[in-house]
């Protein structure tokens, strides 16, 4: 696409005879407010899930692959896998508890992965909206059954 | 670099595509498998049937890419977090990724026998 413009846009003169507005070439920093942004955020959201992302991924570093090593490496990989492998492992709070730390962890960074992705790519409002409707109630579901099996969890079922 | 754009190529972008792409795939696979570990609570039977197909061998290629996908956006998440906390991180950012990239290969290559052995075993003996 060949851009025709006067101008100039960080010291970079930009000359033809037919005059442009050159701010229709700036990106506005992310930070800028203008018109069409909310008003100002009370709480700290932004910075906290950037916070969130970044110490849920070192955890979830450990804990997943320590869980793809055990489901799939150890013990013939992903063939010993049964009823009876996870009524064994889930007989130990400890495995419990890092199944149940994993899939929160990993749920609510994925989810806020997604929101991040929504973001950038829906560009119509009403479209972020809906998308971020399904993503949550997608996201509460998933926790919330995982949580529930774990907690729920009967060895004997038949 | 053209003008109103922001993606400037190299490997600070192309990391960052391949962080978000191996992202959605991997949240995509979680939402299903907790559904497939739900069954437990439904009946042995149930939760042994569906996890049979993850034996079959199309699966269980499928799950050396995902053991990628999981490792490269492990791998790089650490390079993200060492861009934005360590003081140095960005000036070594490409370092970094080709860091990422060489352990990620030397693991991939340690794991590939690992995680297909009963592929491998059915079809080569």
């Amino acid at each position: 696409m060949a851009i025709e413009t006067t101008g100039s846009i960080s010291g970079v003169e930009l000359t033809n005879d037919r005059p442009t507005d050159p701010s229709a070439f700036l990106i506005e920093p992310p930070r800028t407010r203008t018109k069409r942004t909310g008003r100002k955020s009370r709480t700290n959201f932004e910075m906290l899930a950037w916070l969130f992302m970044r110490l849920s991924g070192v955890v979830l570093v450990f804990l997943v692959l320590g869980h793809l090593i055990i489901q799939l490496i150890l013990d013939g990989g992903v063939t010993k896998i049964s009823f009876a492998f996870v009524a064994g492992r889930w007989a130990s709070p400890f495995w419990q508890g890092w199944d149940l730390l994993m899939l929160w962890l990993a749920m609510l960074h994925g989810a806020n992965g997604m929101r991040t992705v929504i973001n950038d790519y829906a560009e119509r409002d009403t479209t972020r909206f809906w998308l971020k409707v399904l993503l949550v109630t997608a996201t509460v579901f998933t926790v919330l059954l995982g949580t529930l099996v774990i907690f729920t969890f009967d060895p004997n079922i038949s | 670099m053209p003008a109103g754009t922001l993606y400037r190529g190299r490997e600070g972008m192309w990391s960052w595509v391949a962080h978000r792409v191996t992202g959605v795939l991997i949240f995509f696979f979680l939402f299903a498998h907790v559904l497939d570990t739900a069954l437990v609570r439904v009946s042995p039977q149930a939760y042994n049937s569906t996890i049979a197909t993850y034996k079959t061998w199309p699966v269980n290629l499928m799950e050396y890419g995902l053991t990628a996908a999981i490792l490269f956006h492990a791998l790089n998440g650490l390079r993200v977090i060492a861009v934005d906390f360590w003081a140095k991180g960005p000036k070594y950012q490409r370092q970094m990724l080709w860091t990422v990239v060489t352990v990620w290969v030397v693991l991939m290559a340690g794991a590939f026998y690992p995680i297909l052995q009963e592929t491998l075993r059915n079809w080569f003996g």
